[in-house]
């Protein structure tokens, strides 16, 4: 039995705009446990992005209750509970890949031997060894992203959020970067929120899928995978992968069509 | 409720901000002219009280720093109660002044824009005279006004172009940069939709490159404005300070008739605000009508 | 005549020389070389047209006299030099400097002084500063003092709404990346907003050097002790040696441009990372 990481209890988010109201969220109620990983899907505007940026207390929500490790998402927020990764890299141009890396670790007070075991430890796990002292501007977008991500492995947290990072990226990189997601996923046991457009992305990589739809944004479904947890890229066409994804398509139809 | 509140947001803290500047003022006004005023009590062998000080700070003819109300009251002599026509009307010298403003800025300008178009059009001018007009910011042109002037003065070319020149040298540049810069803000993009039209270069000015640089045009002719007025001022200063807001400035300086001073640096901050706001709503209409958002 | 003729085909052969070299593929070199002819060229115009026409040189020297007569004042051009640009421009240009830039990270942290003081600010920087200097010179005196008082008030305000506009250019993304690692207000000033608004603050620092010697030369025709570039400038004027005058305009030239090119070469090295830096 695992105990719940993340959980949202009838969660509402209301923004207040010059052509008034907008629900992002509405009575959201969710429970991800350890280790899994768990997929947002959903058209523009179902709130799945604002979902994410409240667990990560980038956003405050109007109503309801969300906790992350048992303790409020500002708390989480201050203890680093987690890593995130936006859709852009946001490296800093100013540093290196090494130095963007050890960013966190500096704001974080680790010391400095042990950030250099970090940075050379995590850019082996993106496959990115030897480009610690280039500048962001002389890599490639993919190269760019597997970056951002090894800086969100950097630090000790058991939470990894990430907001359509591969989104940007071409069909190949990003089946590419898919297989070596789930590798790490595997090796370092975390627990991994994950928006994205693509079905075929959600159901590769995930334990679990929250399907939702906008207007307000909500969850319409929650499906569960039963796709064993090592897999390659040839999963997709089994007759498992394509039954997953046709469940997550006709509920995304479901959903616009009930506009 | 709303309404009220977002006004006091938007106003409140500039409000407070000139207030505070305004109790400051007042406080130095006092500090820096109570010297002045032990003195002249010492002198009558007499002792004055505190707020008697104070009092006195208030009103000295020449004062190291006059009151905000002095001033007021000066600018109030200078403007309404004199006729606009007299030696001593601060309007008459504000226009003095404005006049060589305009023109120089006229002028300006036109010389920024036509350098612009040849520089971006000319690999040749791009090359020779693009490095020219940047270090030709780097002389001090103010330092040589005087010179201009004595040397403009000789060859009989007088009163209002002398100090245009200046004005005109000082306002070319910030339109020069901004026009090369605005004139060459369209994107790649659409510079080919231009040629897959088949549209002559001319075309592709009017219609694309030169509605695209407005904003930057807008932004510099603030700059310019602003340049121009100074260079109006400071040509002012050479010719034995006779006429205009920058020989108000010189002639109070050398009688010592700080009140006269503060009164024209005033009323010169008053003329070079108006003109950058008065550009500001030409760039709000002519943009909005352009149906570019500001 | 022959004088005026000559320059003018020199001028004319040097701008097709101009075009040609213009035609050829940049290199470090042309860049130098094509903007150094124009201004050989109208240095030559310039030599030509006044020796030609029998321009009288109380009205405008030829470059020639002028440069007998810079070499020949070196020693009091180097005392105005000391006066006006060391001890009047520089030292109210640092000052000025890091007063806006403590004033501009006051005003981003505090949202009062950001509505309060800014439109202020930008509403001061466009007003001409330079008339402050007949006041600044009966506050503080007629030496170097005043002139240095003057520039800090004229590089003041430009320095402090560049370094604000910089300190607000960080996006979104490295913005939110910070809040998400806990970072403190002196962490995110230091390791974001500060490298980030580099590009801006040196924006601003190479525009307040021409305005620091512009306020030191100016402020000095107000009252100076007998030495200063202003003064000379003046004076001289006065005197109708001209020549003399051009001279300390080459000095201030010579000063203004090494003092914006430091700021510029500078500007290289630490926002080395901008996209206009990497052409």
């Amino acid at each position: 039995m695992n105990e719940s990481v993340i959980s949202a209890n009838d969660l509402s988010l209301t923004f207040e705009t010059n052509d008034g109201p907008v629900h992002a969220l509405q009575d959201i109620n969710l429970d991800i446990e350890k280790g899994e990983f768990v997929s947002f899907i959903g058209p523009s505007g179902c709130g799945k992005t604002t979902l994410l940026r409240v667990i990560a207390d980038l956003e405050t929500p109007t109503k309801g209750v969300v906790k992350v490790n048992d303790m409020s998402a500002s708390q989480a927020r201050m203890e680093r509970a987690y890593g995130y990764v936006f859709q852009a890299a946001g490296l800093y141009p100013w540093r290196t890949i090494g130095g963007n890396i050890k960013l966190p670790l500096e704001i974080m007070g680790y010391d400095k031997l042990e950030q250099k075991e970090r940075v050379t430890q995590v850019l082996e796990l993106v496959e990115l060894s030897g480009f610690d002292k280039k500048f962001p501007w002389q890599l490639s977008g993919g190269m760019q992203q597997r970056a951002s991500i090894a800086r969100a492995l950097a630090f000790d947290a058991d939470i990894l959020l990430m907001d359509e990072p591969f989104g940007a990226l071409d069909e190949i990189v990003r089946d590419h970067l898919n297989e070596q997601l789930l590798k790490l996923w595997a090796t370092t046991k975390k627990t991994i929120g994950f928006v994205t457009h693509s079905i075929p992305e959600a159901v590769f990589l995930s334990s679990k899928i929250v399907v939702m739809s906008p207007r307000p944004g909500r969850i319409s479904k929650i499906i569960n995978s039963n796709l064993p947890s090592d897999r390659t890229l040839e999963i997709r066409d089994s007759k498992e992968f394509l039954d997953i994804a046709s469940q997550v398509r006709d509920e995304l139809r479901k959903g616009s069509s009930d506009e | 409720m709303n309404k009220i509140r977002d006004f006091w947001n938007l106003v409140g803290p500039i409000f407070t901000i000139l207030l505070i500047i305004t109790a400051i003022w007042y406080a130095s006004a006092v500090w820096l002219n109570s010297a002045w005023a032990y003195d002249k009590a010492k002198r009558a062998n007499v002792s004055i009280s505190f707020s008697e000080m104070v009092s006195d700070t208030m009103i000295q003819e020449k004062p190291l720093l006059p009151s905000p109300h002095q001033v007021i009251k000066e600018i109030y002599k200078t403007t309404v109660l004199k006729k606009v026509t007299s030696k001593r009307s601060l309007i008459w010298h504000g226009w003095i002044t404005l006049s060589a403003t305009l023109l120089g800025f006229a002028f300006g300008t036109a010389l920024g824009i036509i350098l612009a178009v040849g520089i971006v059009f000319s690999k040749s001018m791009d090359m020779s005279v693009m490095p020219w007009v940047i270090t030709s910011q780097t002389i001090p042109i103010l330092a040589i006004a005087p010179m201009i002037i004595v040397v403009l003065n000789a060859v009989g070319v007088s009163g209002l172009l002398p100090k245009a020149i200046i004005s005109m040298y000082l306002s070319f540049f910030p339109v020069v940069v901004g026009m090369v810069k605005g004139l060459r803000s369209p994107d790649q993009m659409q510079l080919d939709q231009m040629r897959t039209w088949s549209a002559p270069k001319t075309t592709s000015f009017w219609k694309l490159r030169l509605p695209s640089s407005m904003p930057y045009l807008f932004a510099s002719l603030k700059i310019g404005v602003a340049a121009s007025l100074v260079g109006a001022i400071v040509g002012e200063l050479p010719t034995g300070a006779v006429a205009g807001l920058g020989a108000r400035l010189l002639a109070g300086s050398y009688y010592g008739q700080t009140i006269q001073i503060w009164s024209a640096l005033i009323c010169a901050a008053i003329l070079a605000a108006s003109l950058v706001a008065i550009i500001g709503v030409i760039e709000r209409i002519t943009l909005r009508k352009m149906g570019i958002q500001i | 005549m022959t004088w005026v003729f000559s320059a003018l085909i020199t001028w004319i052969v040097l701008w097709l020389i101009n075009i040609q070299l213009a035609k050829i593929e940049a290199n470090r070199f042309i860049n130098l070389l094509v903007p150094a002819l124009f201004g050989f060229s109208i240095l030559i115009l310039w030599e030509g047209f006044v020796r030609g026409f029998n321009v009288s040189p109380i009205l405008l020297p030829p470059p020639s006299a002028i440069a007998v007569r810079f070499s020949g004042s070196l020693s009091i051009l180097w005392i105005d030099f000391v006066q006006t640009f060391i001890k009047g421009a520089l030292s109210g240009y640092v000052i000025g400097c890091i007063a806006a830039f403590i004033t501009a990270v006051a005003v981003d942290k505090s949202n009062f002084l950001k509505r309060g003081l800014l439109p202020v600010g930008n509403f001061v920087a466009a007003l001409p500063i330079i008339g402050m200097a007949p006041i600044l010179v009966m506050w503080f005196g007629f030496d170097w003092h005043s002139k240095a008082a003057v520039v800090v008030v004229m590089v003041f305000f430009p320095m402090l709404v560049n370094t604000v506009a910089g300190l607000n250019a960080k996006d979104n993304i490295q913005h939110d990346l910070m809040k998400t690692y806990g970072a403190s207000y002196w962490q995110n000033l230091l390791k974001l907003s500060l490298p980030a608004a580099m590009p801006f603050i040196f924006n601003g620092l190479k525009i307040c050097t021409t305005l620091a010697l512009i306020g030191a030369i100016v402020s000095e025709f107000f009252g100076s002790p007998t030495r200063g570039m202003g003064f000379r400038i003046s004076t001289e004027v006065g005197r109708l040696s001209l020549d003399m005058v051009w001279a300390e305009i080459t000095v201030a030239a010579l000063a203004g441009s090494a003092f914006y090119g430091l700021m510029a070469l500078i500007e290289k090295g630490v926002t080395f990372w901008h996209p206009s830096q990497r052409k």
